[in-house]
């Protein structure tokens, strides 16, 4: 028997015995902190190892391209940035498990086998390990109603979700015979079989599918509950993590399953991604929930991600894992700023409780100053970069409207994204609040604040990354 | 011998009760049952299909889809313990809480 290659597996291999020891270590030591710094050392040695594992093995079905690269890059910080802002927040609610790493872990293994999928078998499987372990992650605060909610709502639609695109993915193995991502494509390709009617259904089944994973309308309605129910760290890891993961499948399986009916489910995604974009912006000013806000607002931004895959193209495809980078850091951003507000006694979530922030803390109120305006896209920001370069391939593929209709609906964000903005600088504080920057939180808040500072002045590294990381 | 379009058949119109039952149950039970129902019609599919084709892939498919399937009514139930504790009740419209 012939061993097959394991060098394009290592990372994943690498992040599995991780999680394995994590669950040994966690039987050993009291001081949850520890297990968070083993987390985030393991992770960052894993994101170097990444770079140096390529290839495809498993008969084409573990494909490790630079596309997958891109996206276990983004995993990988991700799941340093949750580990790393879980902490002290989970132990003010009495619930720092060592399972709660694991489960991370394992949540951003089931990611990084979706980014390399090459067969639907294993994007299936991956895609129900990031789930399952997400599910549990929502709920992981076992006396509170809101986190049960959260995760009873997330289970149901996802596992719904999981049977429509299971459906989907017999389809086309009865009509083309192979579950390998390539080999489907050239069968349809070849024969030229655009019509089916089978085929066209599985595609909606496959649309159905990933537009709830990256919560994209009519798809959203699970989004703002349990990004509202969920413990906010958890928010942070999920609308950032699951949602490329999602990005990162949805660009490998039409670009190479479907190029020959791009015509069809471009029209499809077209009014799909104004819906989302009208959705989540339009929704969001009505909130005054800030993180039932920014579950809107990760609607709206899975709406402008979707332009690059509707441009059905490299170059947007480049911009769309571009965008997933900086959205990241502009989102992990607005959270950590939530996160430090939760862990002080008697504030909420609410946006009022941002009134009068910069006079109490004017660093902390400056950072969050630039992440919105970030998030709404304004210069020198990084957020405007990756737009504009959305906005670009979407021009370039011929629909210009589409981007004018996304740039208007970009202005509307700006309401309620500079409303938190001048709740912190014109208005007087209800309550003193007294936020440390010397913290870890802190200090990551600072680092994403640098990093979306420097991608917005310098965006040519990380743009040249992600193009050339293009299928 | 039964022809492929009859098993094809079969898997929707399970597939589409699953679905039915799904989005008219209020029981959560009821609903993982449905969401079971849905999973073991795309079964029947894959394995029609597989053996109408003479390509194993998709027997091995299905046998992952039931691993998977069991894992995730395992995570399910334990779903529905934690809710029967906090909130005393299985039917979704106790999940009232969180909207809009």
């Amino acid at each position: 028997m012939q061993v097959p290659d394991l060098i394009p597996v290592v990372p994943e291999i690498l992040m599995t015995i991780l999680v394995l020891s994590l669950l040994v270590i966690d039987l050993f030591i009291k001081q949850k902190e520890y297990i968070a710094v083993y987390t985030v050392v393991g992770s960052l040695l894993v994101i170097i190892s990444v770079f140096y594992c390529t290839g495809v093995t498993f008969k084409g079905m573990f494909v490790a391209d630079s596309y997958s690269i891109f996206f276990k890059m983004i995993f990988l910080i991700n799941v340093i940035f949750a580990a790393i802002i879980s902490v002290e927040y989970l132990k003010k609610r009495a619930s720092l498990y060592g399972e709660y790493y694991v489960l991370l872990v394992f949540a951003t293994i089931g990611m990084m086998i979706m980014a390399s999928a090459g067969n639907l078998i294993v994007l299936y499987l991956g895609l129900e390990l990031m789930a399952l372990s997400t599910y549990v992650l929502a709920g992981i605060i076992r006396t509170d109603g809101l986190s049960t909610e959260a995760a009873v709502k997330y289970f149901l639609l996802g596992a719904f979700s999981s049977a429509i695109l299971l459906y989907g993915i017999s389809l086309l193995y009865g009509i083309t015979g192979s579950l390998d991502i390539r080999e489907i494509g050239l069968y349809i390709a070849k024969e030229g079989i655009i019509n089916n009617k089978l085929l066209l259904l599985g595609l909606v089944f496959f649309i159905t599918s990933f537009g709830f994973k990256i919560a994209a309308a009519p798809f959203h309605m699970w989004t703002p509950d349990v990004y509202h129910g969920a413990p906010t760290s958890i928010t942070a890891f999920m609308s950032v993590g699951p949602k490329a993961a999602a990005f990162a499948i949805f660009g490998r399986v039409f670009m190479i399953v479907f190029p020959a009916l791009s015509g069809s489910w471009v029209n499809l995604l077209i009014p799909i991604a104004i819906l989302t974009m009208a959705v989540g912006n339009i929704v969001a000013l009505a909130q005054t929930n800030i993180k039932r806000m920014l579950a809107y607002s990760s609607i709206a931004h899975a709406g402008y991600a979707l332009l690059g895959i509707i441009a059905a193209s490299n170059e947007g495809l480049s911009a769309m894992m571009n965008y997933m980078l900086i959205y990241l850091f502009m989102n992990v951003g607005a959270f950590i700023l939530v996160i430090m507000l939760n862990n002080q006694a008697k504030v909420g979530d609410s946006i009022h409780d941002y009134r009068g922030l910069s006079k109490s803390n004017p660093l902390a109120a400056f950072l969050m100053l630039i992440i919105m305006f970030s998030l709404t896209g304004i210069p020198p920001t990084a957020g405007f970069m990756g737009k504009l370069y959305l906005f670009m391939a979407v021009v370039n593929a011929g629909y210009g409207w589409l981007a004018v209709v996304a740039v208007i609906f970009s202005a509307i964000s700006a309401f309620y994204y500079l409303r938190i903005v001048m709740f912190m600088f014109m208005n007087e504080s209800i309550e003193e609040v007294k936020l440390s920057l010397v913290d870890v939180n802190g200090l990551l808040l600072i680092i994403v604040v640098f990093m979306v500072l420097f991608i917005g002045v310098n965006p040519q590294p990380f743009v040249e990354l992600a193009r050339l990381a293009i299928l | 011998m039964v022809s492929l379009d009859w098993y094809v058949v079969l898997s929707l119109i399970i597939f589409f009760i699953g679905m039915f039952g799904f989005l008219s149950r209020r029981n959560i039970i009821m609903m993982l049952i449905s969401i079971e129902l849905m999973l073991n019609a795309v079964n029947i599919s894959f394995v029609a299909y597989s053996h109408y084709i003479g390509d194993m892939a998709g027997h091995i498919m299905v046998f992952l889809i039931i691993a998977v399937a069991a894992s995730e009514a395992a995570i399910g139930l334990a779903l529905v313990i934690l809710m029967v504790r906090n909130k005393e009740t299985i039917f979704v419209d106790g999940l009232k809480e969180l909207k809009w």
